[in-house]
């Protein structure tokens, strides 16, 4: 069967025949002739100084080939990062360690379990120094972690200051005014968005080979930037880009973890290269969570001014923000994304203020939503204790205070403007899908029957699309690893000679269906079969120069420039079947696998037949230049703002605690969808992960800085069992950013649930006089919160 | 030592260290890499193959402990090309995004219709908890399940959430 895919259409994906035999080919599947592996000795402890380290007996060792310390690779420098503030991780402990997991050595040698036993044989001694975990003590600089640093606040995010050539003020003195009317209610509350590991079930993995004979670098890594990665090798080795490949294959999840540049690559490179030998490391689950970067992290307080009736004067959000120990890819610049989405739906002014401060713990970075669900998080739960002080329905206090969509482009008190949106109708599409009025009266019913049933909503904005050019000057580029200052997307659109087209983009995937929807955009631009159409991403050799695949950006701004290239594509292409048919241009329709002239569907030319006559000189109208391809470098005017609203309803158990989801409810608007599968499924894996972090996830440090939740039993992330079917609807507001008018959805029901559960819960327990639990609302805290109430 | 065993229907014999897991055996001496690695400790069952008829997870067991055992991984599931059901429901149901648990997934899901070829939503849920998977929220890997059980009975199954173009 073939398909021409209109877009929009739900194509099944072109990815799943070789995933679903077993035949998808990972980093760990590769075995290189002769290749080295690897192991790393990592500090057991938080905060201190390496007195001794000891690699003799290790390096005697069976099948051991070397042994790596930070004197043979001092040379590099330390790891680059984008926004190079605090301290740059050093590519192995130089002195001094920083937090548990800390690389100190590492082994290459014959085998995995070579490598793991002569790292035992390391031998370390440590002078341990007070470690700083607690967040609000680091802010303190009662105890500092860094010698060298001036303080543990590394920066601070406002919207004074970030964007200098908008002149914003930090405080925002409509605020300052509202809270001095005598007609209004204050509400703020402290809350912690606490610290979360990704958990990618892949776990990270790179080979590194040397090629000496060529003097050039081929790296296979489970990354979401192969071509950042490319260029943080060959700035670090001091190599031309072209000496330097490097492909992405299957990606098993990334969620952002895979969108550093980790040291644990850089250093396989050295081995490689020292050693004229392919090296592999393979991440452990446990040692990940001294390698791999987590996320989230913030104590801070939201305050919101408002009247009687509803209306919000003003909001601020003020705290701290945890970076870990050392600074990696954009660690600091991750609160500026909340700082952007920080008014959420609202027209209301806001303020704010987070202070970035490192701790003895593991670099944090983006963990999928990255700032956005941490902002959303704090307006949105703030929102909802204001609406039950004033006795209103949390819904229609929204929908109060959203933007009119006569309003859009609206420009918001951060400087950007939000694209395109109608939050009323998409908080009404949401009302109507649930049921709002009878859930509400179901509630009713259940509470007068003594149940603990609650409901809660959500909205949100996203802020994704990255980027437009303006972010290079508010220092937010990937100029530190040699790519290009802006977040260009890129497409290569090649029809073959024989008339199949090959689809190459600078992306880099990682589950999100790209072969599909990228040859669902080329199919509907060229009227060629879906089948004829092979999508190609992650090889930096191959592809041009692309980002990656992060912060819901892959279609806005990769899609488009493939779009914008299937139309030269398309245009050239109807100068040849003009010229072949004999017809005008303006006349020549493709569809079904080939040309025709508009209103004669028998003149026609298949894409074989043109292809073929594409290449050759011969036939071609004079001046043809042979070949059919194009390539798109885009760079978009704004970034793209989806939206919606959420709805969860809970019911609680009274003597465990235990918290059932009766019911989930999603109203997403991405703007135009291509494949409405792929899309509903991004949302289902957000909204998973959001209700991982409201219901069971909690990155656990002790005060001497041991992770206590290094394994999945103590770190459990959501099961089948802990999770009900979602009940997904959209409304489609197209973008004006991009032609194709999308907006992306990765992250939209990552940043939507976790408050939604959390006020669903706080709702079924407010009859108790429960008006804030932190997450993640295990049974047992649920339970000590409905008997401490009890208690008062 | 050596192990025997039969593998996807071979008969195969290799020397191993007595500490080989099953799943190290199977992915580095038969260079079956569809079965993944996740945790090694038994929780996210990215390894589940299927172990003399039953759904197992092949970090929890080392290779000398499968000689002469009968295993089925996610290879030898098709057979002559075609497809199990179980793997034409997570396509047609877009049971999979990165794919990498997706192996272990299906082959869980071959013991759970094996005992209870008609689970409910709540039984399919329940008999997946051993499988861990980040991208999905599950959402359509229970609907490939209950696509593949109505496949195996002999029913037509539930129509798709969406309109299917192909
Ligand atoms: S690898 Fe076996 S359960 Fe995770
Ligand atoms: S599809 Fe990625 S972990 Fe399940």
């Amino acid at each position: 069967m073939t398909t021409t895919s209109a877009l929009g259409g739900a194509v099944k994906r072109r990815e799943d025949p070789a995933l679903i035999r077993g035949k998808g080919r990972y980093t760990d599947d590769i075995k290189a002739v002769g290749m080295l592996h690897t192991a790393f000795v990592r500090s057991p402890i938080a905060n201190g100084v390496i007195t001794r380290l000891d690699t003799s007996e290790a390096a005697g060792m069976d099948g051991v080939h070397a042994v790596y310390t930070i004197d043979d690779v001092r040379h590099l420098g330390p790891l680059l990062a984008q926004v190079p503030i605090g301290k740059l991780r050093p590519l192995l402990a130089d002195g001094v360690v920083k937090h548990v997991g800390e690389a100190v050595a590492m082994i290459v040698a014959e085998s995995p379990s070579q490598a793991r036993d002569a790292a035992d044989a390391v031998v370390v001694d440590y002078d341990a120094n007070p470690a700083v975990i607690d967040l609000k003590q680091a802010a303190s600089d009662e105890i500092k972690v860094h010698d060298d640093l001036d303080s543990n606040i590394l920066h601070t995010w406002s919207y004074h200051g970030y964007w200098d050539a908008l002149g914003l003020e930090s405080k925002q003195p409509e605020i300052e005014a509202a809270k001095q009317r005598d007609d209004v209610v204050i509400v703020s509350q402290e809350m912690v968005n606490q610290r979360l590991v990704p958990v990618a079930i892949e776990p990270r993995s790179v080979v590194a080979e040397w090629q000496d004979g060529y003097q050039r670098f081929t790296v296979t890594s489970s990354t979401q930037v192969p071509h950042a990665l490319a260029g943080a090798i060959s700035k670090m080795f001091g190599l031309a880009a072209n000496a330097v490949h490097v492909v992405a294959p299957e990606v098993g999840g990334g969620f952002g973890a895979k969108l550093n540049v980790y040291a644990d690559e850089i250093l396989v490179c050295f081995a490689s290269k020292a050693l004229e030998r392919s090296v592999k490391w393979t991440e452990g689950r446990r040692e990940a969570s001294g390698s791999t970067i987590q996320g989230r992290g913030w104590i801070a307080t939201a305050t919101i001014v408002g009247t009687r009736d509803g209306e919000i004067l003003g909001y601020e959000l003020e705290g701290l923000a945890d970076m870990g120990a050392y600074t990696q890819n954009f660690t600091v610049a991750i609160p500026l994304l909340g700082l952007w989405v920080a008014s959420g739906q609202y027209r209301f002014p806001t303020h704010f203020n987070i202070d970035c401060v490192v701790t003895n713990t593991m670099t944090t970075d983006a963990y999928r939503g990255a700032g956005r669900p941490e902002a959303i998080y704090y307006i949105e739960r703030i929102i909802d204790m204001y609406a039950r002080e004033i006795g209103l329905d949390p819904l229609e206090v929204r929908k109060k205070n959203y933007w009119q969509p006569d309003e859009f482009p609206a420009t918001m008190g951060c400087g950007f403007a939000l694209d395109s949106g109608d939050y009323g109708r998409s908080a009404d599409t949401l009302m109507e899908e649930a049921g709002y009025a009878e859930l509400r009266a179901t509630q009713e019913k259940a509470r007068a029957e003594g149940r603990l049933v609650g409901i809660g909503v959500s909205s949100y904005v996203e802020v994704c699309g990255f980027g437009p050019a303006v972010l290079a000057e508010i220092g937010f580029s990937w100029t530190n690893y040699g790519l290009p200052a802006s977040f260009n997307g890129s497409g290569l659109v090649r029809v073959n000679p024989d008339g199949t087209a090959t689809v190459i983009i600078g992306t880099g995937p990682s589950g999100q269906g790209h072969q599909t929807t990228w040859a669902q955009i080329v199919s509907d631009g060229l009227g060629l079969p879906i089948e004829q159409i092979s999508v190609r991403h992650g090889d930096t050799a191959e592809s041009p120069m692309g980002i990656g695949t992060f912060g819901s950006r892959s279609l806005a701004v990769d899609g488009t420039a493939t779009h914008e290239a299937t139309q030269k594509v398309r245009e050239k292409a109807a100068s040849l079947a003009a010229h072949l048919l004999e017809a005008s241009e303006a006349d020549i329709v493709f569809a079904d696998g080939g040309a025709h002239v508009a209103g004669s569907p028998d003149q026609r030319v298949e894409w074989s037949a043109l292809a073929k006559a594409a290449y050759q000189a011969h036939t071609a109208p004079e001046g043809w230049e042979s070949g059919l391809e194009a390539q798109v470098t885009w760079s978009p005017g704004n970034a793209t703002w989806p939206f919606g609203t959420h709805l969860a309803m809970v019911e609680v158990d009274r003597d465990t605690g235990d918290v059932s989801i009766l019911k989930y409810v999603a109203a997403d608007d991405c703007g135009n969808v291509v494949n409405p599968m792929i899309v509903d499924g991004q949302v289902h894996g957000g909204i998973a992960q959001g209700i991982g972090q409201a219901m069971f996830e909690d990155a656990i440090y002790d005060e001497d800085g041991n992770m206590l939740t290094t394994s999945l039993m103590d770190y459990p992330i959501p099961t089948a069992g802990d999770l009900p079917s979602f009940d997904l609807t959209r409304t489609t507001t197209p973008s004006p950013v991009n032609p194709m008018g999308v907006k992306g959805i990765g992250e939209a029901g990552t940043i939507a649930s976790a408050q939604t559960l959390v006020n669903a819960v706080v709702d079924a327990l407010s009859p108790l006089g429960v008006s804030h639990l932190e997450m993640p609302l295990r049974p047992k805290r649920v339970w000590q919160a409905m008997h401490d109430a009890a208690q008062s | 030592m050596q192990v025997s065993m039969t593998v996807n229907g071979k008969a195969v014999t290799a020397d191993v260290e007595p500490r080989t897991l099953l799943v190290h055996f199977i992915r580095e001496s038969l260079s079956l890499t569809g079965t993944h690695v996740g945790c090694e400790t038994s929780y996210c069952g990215a390894c589940t193959v299927v172990v003399n008829g039953r759904s197992t997870k092949s970090c929890t067991m080392l290779a000398v402990q499968a000689d002469g055992a009968e295993i089925t991984t996610i290879e030898g599931l098709a057979s002559n090309g075609d497809l199990h059901p179980i793997q034409e429901g997570f396509w047609e149901r877009h049971g999979l995004q990165c794919g990498y648990c997706t192996p272990g997934m299906i082959m869980s899901a071959v013991g759970l219709l094996d005992e209870n070829p008609s689970p409910s939503e709540d039984e399919i849920r329940h008999g997946l908890e051993g499988n861990l998977c980040r991208c999905t929220g599950y959402h359509n890997i229970v609907k490939a399940v209950e696509y593949a059980a109505a496949k195996m009975r002999g029913e037509e199954p539930a129509p798709a959430e969406w309109e299917v173009t192909s």
